[in-house]
């Protein structure tokens, strides 16, 4: 785990390092954008040959929506009220 | 949004290839899976340090600009507790860190897969792909009724790329500088909570 928290810091300080090397900052994103597809495409295999997870997808589903919508909600209210509170006056003072 | 299409589609042919093709599980080294993810962070690493918008917003804004980020974590942790009065089977620690992926599906999935496994990698999926899907289609809505960082707050760390355009068109130009930020701290944070939650 520490191994992806080190790669993760690595990567930023060459990113801001390499920042005006436009040409490999390009490549970088083309790249991270296939090991994306081919890490998603090895999850998917993974997830079809689990037996457990295929019979047991309509719960896992509903679970999802159930925590996508929990997690909203909840962001929403308290950044509601960080909006009353720091952001719509100083905005309409302006 | 072009790019999350491909990125469902890709999980989706792996799912039907597994099913109907009988791909073996093992006809992929796990290693590879693994390495694969060593090169992702690396390469999400450069994205975000190369990205000088988010440097320059970091040197000249106010202080104040911290407190979205802030709430929109404790909103989602609050909304963690809400969601697991619902949902019985899983420990509130595996569903706090599957909500602590603030809509960023591929790192959260891969990760929680790697450290947790497929059952709570997948659930990870899901539940941060409609979190995406559900800031896109009501950003305009939310705005009406929460204010101007509502759909900055849904969108989570999907705010500073993903769901940018539909925050900058219905929230205004002056909101999106907000947006990346905020954004990208909570792309940053990712790993680092998820990490120490499972640990």
């Amino acid at each position: 785990m520490l191994i992806i928290i080190v790669l993760l810091l690595a990567g930023i300080l060459c990113g801001f390092l390499l920042r005006k090397k436009k040409r490999v900052i390009i490549l970088a994103d083309k790249l991270t954008n296939w090991t994306i597809y081919l890490l998603l495409l090895l999850l998917g295999i993974a997830i079809g040959s689990n037996k457990k997870i295929i019979n047991n997808i309509g719960n896992i589903g509903i679970n999802a929506i159930i925590i996508a919508l929990g997690t909203i909600i909840g962001s929403i209210l308290v950044s509601y009220i960080v909006y009353l509170l720091y952001f719509k006056k100083a905005k309409d003072e302006k | 949004m072009k790019n999350s299409l491909i990125i469902i589609a890709f999980f989706i042919l792996g799912v039907l290839g597994a099913l109907f093709l009988r791909i073996p599980k093992s006809m992929f080294n796990a290693n590879l899976t693994l390495y694969s993810l060593y090169l992702l962070m690396f390469l999400i690493g450069i994205s975000i340090g190369s990205d000088t918008k988010v440097w320059k917003i970091i040197k000249n804004t106010n202080i104040k600009i911290v407190l979205v980020p802030l709430s929109i974590i404790v909103g989602t942790l609050l909304g963690v507790i809400l969601s697991s009065f619902f949902i019985k089977n899983i420990s509130l620690k595996d569903l706090t860190a599957v909500g602590c992926g603030f809509g960023y599906y591929t790192m959260s999935s891969i990760f929680i897969t790697k450290v947790s496994g497929e059952a709570l990698g997948v659930l990870a999926l899901l539940s941060n792909v409609f979190r995406e899907i559900i800031t896109l289609l009501f950003a305009p809505v939310l705005v009406k009724y929460f204010g101007k960082l509502a759909p900055i707050a849904s969108g989570g760390a999907t705010s500073m790329d993903v769901t940018l355009p539909v925050i900058t068109k219905f929230v205004g130009k002056d909101y999106a500088i907000i947006s990346v930020f905020s954004g990208a701290v909570l792309t940053i944070l990712v790993p680092f909570l998820i990490a120490f939650i499972l640990k």
